[in-house]
């Protein structure tokens, strides 16, 4: 090894160390970094999405200013500078949305914007950020058009689009009942609705192409009842229902169809079942095919990092984390990694190569003006970062996209608690489309893995 | 299987319900002449304050076949208090205005109301199935439904009955005619009109909240279900006739069985069937299908 190669491992090694424990010698209390976050504080999302992922990321940060996460995250705040949230009601529709990103950047001057649950506001705010040149993390929002409709510089996903949600359904559902014959689908009447229903039948139809579709309801999201709607599955006779209904829709069918015998008579594969399973409890029938979207909540891998988001999330709230709040994770973990890879990049350019003279100087000045969003933009593409989930990797879109592993499993009421068991892993090239290829394109033609 | 007695009864099944609610409303404008938005959020507390009340009921280990006398007990409860406070507080100030002024303070009655409800019970949905299968089920054919929605069905009658027998046939039903043809001529020969309104828009909101507390253990009551409720009501009024309680029960069947025959026949058109019907009926009788008609005053 050169000694030029071994002069710059050092360099990097010793930045690496300052930024995780303290700042140089000559650098001030770092500016804070204020970050916009856009969840539902109020409507139907609310309860079991927005709220779990307000308390997931003051949680988070919180943690991260006090220096308490796990490695990789463990140095303070992000690289150093504390963190600052400033909380933003998704509710209301996208043009409302699209107004308060402008209020976030324009008044609020926040440096970071993450946000978004609802597909619609993604695709909504998206041209806005980068109209307004201001990076944007998407956390939650499982459209796949966001990024295959259009390129973006300044918006990012730390989530997998939602194809996967559907093709590791399929896949589950015909490992678990290989002698299915047909199935019905009651889904929301919006793009995600349609979107999980179009993708889930494609699948089937590919892998399993005569297996015949009975019914498909599409009832009004936040419709609240569902008695005519339940006798059609009912007197479809399906083997199968399949169901991306979710808050208090998925509830209130729940409530409505338990009493009527429609699980007696059909197994249920709910796509986003995983954050209802302690609310529903019993009311969730043994055998019910449940998903997370994701590695998240009981399919999230043991190790520090889970740990840590369990017991800072069960400090505030005396429950376990459901998968929007790994998701909240994701998003601003993915954003701390590429912002600390940016600025480990920018002290290491500082320091004149071969030289002693103004070292400590020029440290101090790049470690006090931190990165710029174009180093962080340049580190944040294609890169890989650890969360409560596993490792995610910015592989679609450019790079603007992650892409990670799923899993399903099957509901077991264990002494009055909901389990799940037969947890099935699925790797993410197996579940989700290569780079290029749109989602439904992919499902069409077989569903190939890149070798 | 024949899906036609399937669709009838779905459809019969939820009429009832959303009678119990139209016609709460449709009896407040045929009284005041009050398109009340804020009817959504009457039902939304009612709903709201069922599942609070069961839920602790149920939760102290009590009988839970008296839950049905709490629900009952939220909505009463809901329109003692909210009725006189929105009539006597704000709306008994704005008679005499224009229709389209008198919608748009419901309108902000309806969003302070949400925002109230919110803060009031918080933004978590609320689940108080208990009383949904408490009653049994009937088995009818293939199709398996829970009694307690006939039990709504006989809820729906009593109401429309008893309000027709009040109206047509009490001195009561007698002033309140008279006060809707002509509310200065009622008050010129001493009807107390004013308290003919407060009674009236308190029983319209009781009604509204009792269709949310008996809503509220077959669903999960959450924040925005006033809004979805709301926009089927005023649905249901326009197409039997604004004021009629004969036209809200018309409207509720024919809303509740269109729906449930395009979700057993064609689901893709299950969301506009109601809007369908609704332009028809307008496009055909343009003041609903029991309007009842008006002499042209000079």
């Amino acid at each position: 090894m050169s000694h030029v190669v071994v002069s710059r491992l050092c360099k990097v090694l010793v930045l690496g160390a300052l930024l995780a424990i303290h700042a140089p010698a000559g650098a001030q209390q770092a500016k804070p970094i204020k970050i916009g976050f856009v969840t539902f504080l109020s409507g139907p999302a609310a309860g079991p999405f927005g709220v779990p992922t307000k308390v997931a990321a003051e949680a988070i940060v919180e943690s991260l200013n006090a220096g308490s996460a796990p490695p990789p995250h463990n140095a303070r705040g992000f690289g150093g500078a504390p963190v600052e949230l400033v909380f933003i009601d998704e509710a209301g529709g996208p043009a409302k949305q699209v107004s308060e990103f402008r209020n976030l950047v324009e008044r609020q001057g926040v440096d970071f914007v993450i946000g978004y649950i609802s597909s619609g506001d993604c695709l909504a705010v998206a041209p806005v950020a980068e109209e307004m040149k201001k990076l944007t993390v998407l956390f939650d929002c499982g459209t796949p058009r966001v990024f295959e409709e259009a390129k973006y510089k300044y918006v990012f996903r730390t989530r997998p689009h939602a194809t996967m949600d559907a093709v590791a359904a399929a896949m589950y559902l015909l490992e678990k009942h290989p002698g299915i014959k047909n199935y019905a689908g009651i889904n929301q009447n919006y793009a995600w609705g349609q979107d999980s229903w179009n993708d889930f039948s494609s699948a089937m139809s590919v892998m399993r192409p005569q297996v015949e579709i009975t019914t498909s309801q599409m009832p009004k999201f936040g419709a609240g009842q569902y008695g005519a709607e339940i006798s059609a599955l009912l007197a479809s006779n399906s083997n199968v229902i399949h169901s991306s209904l979710w808050g208090g829709d998925l509830e209130a069918f729940m409530v409505q169809a338990g009493p009527r015998g429609l699980f007696k008579k059909s197994a249920l594969v709910l796509v986003g079942g995983e954050p209802y399973l302690h609310r529903l409890g019993s009311a969730i029938p043994d055998g019910t095919i449940v998903g997370a979207r994701g590695t998240h909540g009981v399919f999230a891998p043991d190790g520090p990092l889970n740990t840590w988001l369990k017991a800072i999330y069960n400090a505030k709230t005396k429950v376990e984390p459901n998968y929007p709040a790994y998701d909240a994770a994701a998003g601003i973990l993915g954003l701390k990694t590429a912002y600390e890879a940016a600025k480990l990049k920018k002290l290491s350019s500082s320091i004149p190569m071969g030289e002693n003279k103004g070292v400590k100087e020029e440290m101090a000045k790049a470690y006090n003006l931190g990165p710029s969003q174009e180093e962080i933009i340049a580190a944040f593409e294609g890169s890989t970062f650890q969360t409560p989930s596993g490792r995610m990797r910015m592989a679609l879109g450019k790079g603007h996209q992650v892409i990670s592993g799923t899993a399903y499993g099957t509901t077991k009421l264990v002494n009055g608690q909901v389990t799940v068991v037969n947890i099935r892993q699925y790797p993410a090239e197996t579940v989700q489309p290569p780079d290029g290829i749109a989602s439904l394109d992919w499902i069409k033609a077989g569903m190939k893995t890149k070798k | 299987m024949n899906q036609l007695p399937a669709v009838l009864i779905d459809g019969l099944l939820a009429a009832s319900m959303m009678f119990i609610i139209a016609v709460g409303l449709t009896l407040i404008y045929g009284v005041m002449k009050i398109l009340n938005v804020a009817h959504g959020s009457l039902y939304a507390l009612g709903a709201y304050a069922a599942a609070t009340f069961v839920g602790k009921w149920l939760a102290g280990g009590h009988p839970p076949m008296a839950s049905y006398a709490l629900l009952v007990a939220a909505a009463i409860v809901v329109g003692l208090v909210a009725g006189p406070v929105i009539e006597r507080g704000l709306l008994r100030h704005m008679y005499g205005r224009d229709e389209v002024v008198l919608v748009l303070v419901t309108y902000a009655v309806f969003l302070i109301l949400e925002d109230f409800t919110k803060l009031l019970f918080g933004v978590d949905p609320l689940l108080v199935a208990e009383p949904y299968g408490l009653l049994g089920n009937i088995e009818l054919g293939e199709l398996t439904y829970p009694t307690y929605g006939f039990a709504l069905v006989g809820v729906a009658l009593v109401v429309g009955l008893v309000l027709a027998y009040v109206v047509n046939k009490t001195r009561a039903g007698k002033i309140l005619r008279a006060v809707i043809h002509d509310r200065e001529m009622s008050a010129a020969v001493g009807i107390n009109v004013g308290r003919v309104y407060l009674i009236t828009f308190t029983v319209g909101a009781m009604l509204a909240a009792l269709g949310g507390a008996l809503s509220a253990p077959t669903t999960s009551v959450q924040p925005g279900i006033g809004a979805e409720k709301i926009v089927l009501a005023f649905a249901i009024v326009v197409i039997g006739g604004l004021g009629s309680l004969g036209g809200a029960a018309l409207g509720a069947l024919i809303v509740g069985i269109v729906q449930a025959a395009a979700v057993h026949w064609k689901p893709e058109l299950e969301l506009f069937s109601v809007y369908i019907v609704m332009a028809i009926v307008l496009i055909v009788r343009p003041k609903g299908l029991f309007a009842i008609p008006e002499a042209r005053k000079i």
